[in-house]
């Protein structure tokens, strides 16, 4: 098993109930890998088993070779598992560029509580070029200073994204981030998504419900259903699979 | 063996009322998401009307109980809920906690305007003949007031669960205090269950009000008020969820207490610190041992978004111009009273001077743990008090320079605040507050006792500095110089602190704790250092309190009560900048010095209501201030910065209007489903436009 | 309930120069629209246009700044939400709107026995494990522990099941897989042939239309069209987003 993340029958119970049996599924450096299911399939419940967020009750997990049992979810982030919500999760009250600021520290890790002390603890002019670059890349400078709450959710979606990308991961879990946005939106987010994943060469797990938004950006597809790896593939095998269909697409064209 | 018995049967008594409270408090939680800490100041109403009207009025007892349990004290649930605790629903949880505080500290002070300031000697039980006991074998008895107590309680909870197991309204008050607002789309008058649910809840209250008169010699309200911690303690062994399980804990603790009261070892001053302690080391080893609330953490109202965002700091939106204009205002302001009070004032303006500089110092650091960390500590007063006791004692015991003195008193302050955060931060919200609550109430009745912490019977000595030639002893404008140079000093390091990396890290995980988990923030890191730092800051008011008093006097100065004030304080007036912790001890003695000690004497001569009181203005300051913090709930962003944003924007429209056609706030004005004005970058003109 | 529906003519809902606010921000402007009794009505526009909005005003969690809501011919702004309920409206909110601390048995039991009386939750239940297995195999589990889809389908059964006079459905499809979709908007038919009239606000406009007979378009708020999906025009691609095509 090569590659970044490998995770080898993950396996969670929840008071009897498996919700996760036996899965295998791995991501390579810098691929970009699609993972579906109907709803209570158990997707989410594989992002928290990859996040630490829950603990496994069987298999492993191992990220850039390096085994991830015990390991707290914010020490996961620092190894560079990146991630964006289904419901966006973003600091309330703080710009995007301070959001930026914020994981641009976490990511050098030069916060120090004496540093503060002397006052040397606000965003250096080469914190604040790195969070420039990044408001650039996505395109949000109009919107760079402005309170989070009055941004639209697809700016947000953005924001999360920018987030996650500071703190340079070698692997960004995106959680159906299409979820909310309309058409328009979806588009936008899809384009931009795709040029920066080009630029910058990270890895992609995407759990999300637009066949569209999976298939305009993924190689390959994973399909859960109840808890099993049903299918696995390109995303035009994948999707051609009857039995992913009558599981998941229903009766789509 | 028979004296075990006759402990336990005792036990059961005193536990049934535990279990009374806790189930309360249990019930209280699951149907208002209220942690009520004023439950015990509710017991109290109906224990003392009890009390004046079976003892002082000598009414039958069928009538003193039906007024002061089934009259007011479901009325006084009435009033709570329309008045108060309907416009906190869909508050956070700590506001909701601060509220409850500040009922703890005024319901009392309020009755005693009616009852008088003297605890009630000779109570009475609801059984005609309390007193007699039974003798069923040996020399176990069983007394009238006990039996009757078991009976009621079990009767009591037995109905509560089968309310709330089998019938809709128990399943509608669970339904509301997640979302009201969902209860109402499945169309069920929210307001009116939450009501029931209160008059209830007060109604449990009473009733264990009155039971626990007989088990006390005199009805005061510090005994309610600490009989609420044990009761909290079995409602924490019941995660605050379980009836059965609280009434369990109630009855155990009941019986465990008795029991250690016979056989614990008398003598030592351990043995007779602790056990009046056991209650407070029993509510903090539940909290910190007990596995089901670990990580425990509010559920949030899945239709919050329909509320409006909070609004920004008064700071953040003004302009630049009115930023400069402010300052040199609160500039000149601070000149004209620092040359009144060196000048022309009395010895009496300049005590005052300096003790609101000190007590800012203190609030600093609520401004720290509030404020910045978004947690709410009910134990700074405890900081206050070890920074206090250290430096006398270091300054006694090895003739330690005060200042220096200061300083190591600082620092072990925040290494206890530490070693308390660590176990303490694994609890969410509420019960983080509680287990500061027991420490603060274990100090104050264990800790603070020993010679070598609070100094015993007379309190430590600690001697004012002597800097080069400027003696603090001799003159108290130089030490208010002093004063106010440490507030300087701290102050602008919590602005550091709050700008850098500390304060930012804080800020996100106030902001959303996964998120910041998510780009590798540590939780327990950054909020440990903001506990030592406020535990840090609280020891150098303390520190510097205690010098300027010239001894350690714990109990005046430091004891929990003081904390939970001012708490309430600075939390009602503004946790979230530096200036509102100025501002909110400035403001407290100037009410003192103004309104208490010139107004309020010339309207007791004048107007004759007081004749009751024996101390109007401490009992009305306490009233009145913690009557402040109900604004809180309107304003959770504290009464002063809510005035400083009306007035500034006020202001702002005045300069806006040369230049702008009206366009009403800073904001902007575009359209908001979930509060939206920026669309997508590259959304330019949506459909149809 | 007492009110007197003259006929066909009165609207069931309707909406007059509503403007309604959200905290120091205008949401919406203006609105005025009325729904007749049987139709189908699709709240269209992007992010932030002000749909849901819209629906909460619908359903008394938002009351308006200005303006009135009509229902049935009768004045009912200000009203709080629960009368909006007992008179017959009932509205799904977007998002996971479901009691997480209850059962999913008590979650739906809440609804029905106000609604249908304490004999006849069993029936109404049973209605909803019909329509979404998977909740009837969960039925003790709390809320909270469903996943995010499965919250939706609880919160969906909950007013799929009732015969409201009006359906005010808030992003029906958000987290649904999309044979789940198809299940839901199958169910949507058959209530409105029932009688029922909905109000959809949806982000996939396609599923939306083919149902709808009617339809408003908002932009920043404001109205900018009001009429019948067929009259929309070129208008429809534009709200399609230039791909009027199904999702896959």
């Amino acid at each position: 098993m090569s590659g970044l993340l490998s995770a080898q029958s993950v396996t969670k119970k929840f008071a009897g109930i498996t919700a996760l049996d036996s899965v295998s599924l791995d991501v390579g450096d810098g691929e970009v890998v699609g993972l579906i299911g109907p709803n209570g399939a158990g997707k989410t419940t594989f992002f928290n088993c990859l996040l630490g967020l829950l603990k496994l009750d069987g298999g492993s997990v191992t990220f850039d070779g390096r085994d991830l049992a015990g390991v707290p979810t914010h020490k996961r982030a620092r190894l560079g598992i990146g991630r964006t919500f289904q419901r966006i999760e973003l600091f309330s009250g703080m710009s995007p560029r301070d959001h930026f600021l914020v994981a641009e520290r976490v990511r050098n890790g030069r916060g120090a509580l004496w540093k503060d002390l002397l006052f040397l603890g606000r965003p250096s002019s080469d914190e604040n070029a790195r969070a420039d670059a990044m408001l650039e890349l996505l395109g949000l400078q109009p919107a760079a200073d402005r309170p989070i709450e009055s941004l639209s959710l697809g700016v947000g979606r953005l924001v999360e994204i920018g987030r996650a990308l500071m703190t340079e991961p070698k692997l960004v879990l995106l959680d159906e981030p299409s979820s909310g946005l309309d058409r328009h939106e979806t588009e936008v987010l899809t384009e931009q998504l795709r040029t920066v994943q080009r630029e910058r060469g990270f890895a992609v797990l995407l759990v999300e419900h637009d066949v569209e938004f999976v298939r305009s950006l993924v190689e390959r597809v994973f399909v859960l259903d109840f808890g099993t790896l049903i299918a696995s593939g390109t995303t035009a095998e994948v999707f051609a699979d009857s039995a992913v269909r009558k599981a998941y697409l229903g009766d789509m064209v | 063996m028979e004296e075990l018995i006759s402990r336990i049967v005792v036990g059961m008594s005193y536990g049934s009322v535990y279990a009374l409270l806790a189930v309360g408090l249990v019930l209280t939680y699951k149907t208002s998401g209220v942690f009520n800490l004023a439950y015990g100041a509710q017991a109290f109403v109906s224990g003392a009307i009890y009390y004046d009207l079976r003892v002082r009025h000598d009414l039958p007892i069928p009538v003193a109980l039906l007024v002061a349990v089934f009259i007011v004290a479901p009325l006084l649930g009435l009033v709570l809920d329309r008045g108060l605790f309907r416009y906190l629903r869909n508050a956070t949880a700590i506001a909701k906690l601060v509220t409850s505080l500040a009922l703890l500290v005024a319901i009392p002070q309020i009755l005693k305007l009616w009852f008088g300031q003297n605890p009630a000697a000779g109570t009475q039980g609801i059984v005609p003949r309390g007193d007699t006991s039974y003798n069923p074998f040996g020399d176990v008895f069983v007394s009238r007031n006990d039996l009757a107590t078991i009976l009621v309680t079990l009767l009591v909870v037995i109905a509560l669960t089968v309310l709330f197991r089998y019938s809709a309204l128990g399943l509608q008050m669970r339904a509301v205090v997640e979302s009201a607002r969902l209860t109402e789309l499945a169309g069920i008058n929210a307001d009116r269950v939450s009501t029931a649910s209160w008059v209830l809840c007060s109604f449990l209250a009473g009733l264990a009000g009155v039971l626990l008169a007989p088990l006390f010699a005199a009805v005061s309200d510090l005994n309610y008020t600490t009989l609420v911690v044990v009761a909290i303690s079995a409602a924490a062994v019941a995660s605050l969820s379980s009836i059965p399980i609280a009434l369990a804990g109630g009855l155990g603790l009941g019986v465990l207490q008795q029991i250690l009261d016979r056989y614990l070892p008398t003598g030592s001053v351990l043995a007779s610190n602790i056990r009046p302690a056991l209650p407070f080391i029993a509510l903090f080893l539940v909290l910190i041992f007990s596995p089901a609330l670990r990580g425990r953490r509010e559920l949030a109202d899945p239709l919050a978004g329909v509320d409006p965002p909070p609004p920004a700091l008064a700071s953040t939106v003004r302009s630049a111009a009115l930023t400069n204009a402010t300052r040199i205002f609160g500039v000149v302001v601070g000149l004209l009273a620092a040359y009144y009070i060196f000048f022309h004032a009395s010895g009496q303006w300049l005590d005052i001077a300096i003790r609101a500089t000190i007590l800012s110092v203190i609030f600093l650091s609520i401004t720290v743990i509030t404020g910045m960390a978004g947690q709410i500590s009910l134990c700074q007063a405890t900081f206050a008090g070890i920074g206090g006791c250290a430096t006398a004692q270091l300054a006694t015991r090895f003739g330690m320079s005060v200042l220096v003195a200061m300083l190591i008193a600082a620092a072990l302050s925040a290494l206890i605040g530490a070693l308390l955060a660590v176990p303490a931060l694994r609890l969410g919200g509420i019960f983080l507050s509680l287990a500061t609550f027991a420490f603060a109430l274990f100090f104050d009745n264990v800790m603070a006792r020993f010679d070598w912490v609070g100094g015993g019977v007379v309190p430590e000595d600690a001697p004012r500095p002597t800097i080069g030639f400027i003696n603090f002893d001799q003159s108290d404008k130089a030490f208010l110089v002093l004063c106010l140079l440490i507030l300087l000093v701290v102050a602008v390091l919590v602005l550091a602190v709050r700008s850098g990396t500390t304060g930012r890290y804080l800020d996100a995980l106030r902001g959303s704790e996964t998120a910041a988990a998510s780009i590798g923030i540590n939780a327990a890191r950054a909020r440990i250092t903001s506990f030592a730092l406020a535990a840090a800051i609280a020891g150098v008011g303390g520190a510097m309190l205690t010098i300027y008093e010239r001894a350690a006097n714990y109990d005046p100065n430091f004891v929990y009560f003081q904390g939970l004030i001012w708490v309430v304080l600075v939390v009602s007036l503004g946790s979230r900048s530096v200036e509102g912790a100025i501002q909110a001890a400035a403001g407290l003695f100037v009410f003192q010095a103004v309104i208490l000690n010139q107004v309020v004497p010339w309207l007791a001569d004048h107007v004759q209501p007081w004749y009751h009181m024996g101390q109007p203005p401490q009992t009305l300051a306490i009233i009145l201030l913690s009557l402040g913090a109900f604004t809180y709930a309107k304003h959770p962003e504290g009464i002063l910065e809510f005035n400083k944003r009306k007035s500034l924007e006020a202001i702002q429209r005045l300069i806006d209007r040369r230049s702008s056609k009206g366009g009403a706030t800073s904001a902007g004005g575009g359209t908001l489903d979930g509060s939206e004005t920026v669309g997508l970058p590259a959304a330019a003109g949506g459909p149809a436009s | 309930m007492a009110a007197v529906p003259e006929a066909e003519t009165v609207p069931i809902l309707e909406l007059r120069a509503v403007d309604a606010a959200y905290g120091p921000f205008r949401a919406i402007f203006g609105v005025s629209f009325a729904l007749e009794p049987g139709r189908v009505l699709a709240l269209l526009g992007s992010n932030g246009a002000g749909k849901t909005t819209i629906a909460r005003v619908c359903s008394g969690l938002i009351v308006p700044t200005s303006g009135k809501v009509m229902f049935a011919g009768r004045d009912v702004t200000g009203q709080p939400a629960y009368r909006y309920a007992r008179l017959g409206i009932v509205h799904a909110p977007e998002g996971r709107s479901v009691f997480a601390s209850l059962s999913v048995e008590e979650n739906l039991d809440l609804t029905f026995r106000r609604s249908r009386g304490r004999a006849g939750v069993r029936g109404a239940l049973d209605q909803a494990f019909t329509l979404f297995p998977r909740l009837g195999e969960r039925r003790r589990q709390s809320a909270g522990t469903l996943s995010g889809g499965e919250q939706r389908m609880l919160s969906l059964a909950r007013v799929l099941v009732e015969q409201p006079r009006l359906l005010i459905a808030d992003e029906l499809s958000l987290g649904l897989a999309p044979i789940i979709v198809d299940e839901v908007y199958r169910t949507l038919e058959r209530i409105r042939d029932a009688g029922t009239t909905l109000l959809l606000v949806e982000q996939h406009v396609h599923h939306a239309l083919a149902i709808a007979d009617d339809a408003i378009v908002l932009v920043k708020g404001e109205v900018a069209y009001s009429g019948p999906v067929s009259e929309l025009g070129d208008l429809q691609a534009r709200v399609l987003g230039g791909n009027a095509g199904a999702d896959s």
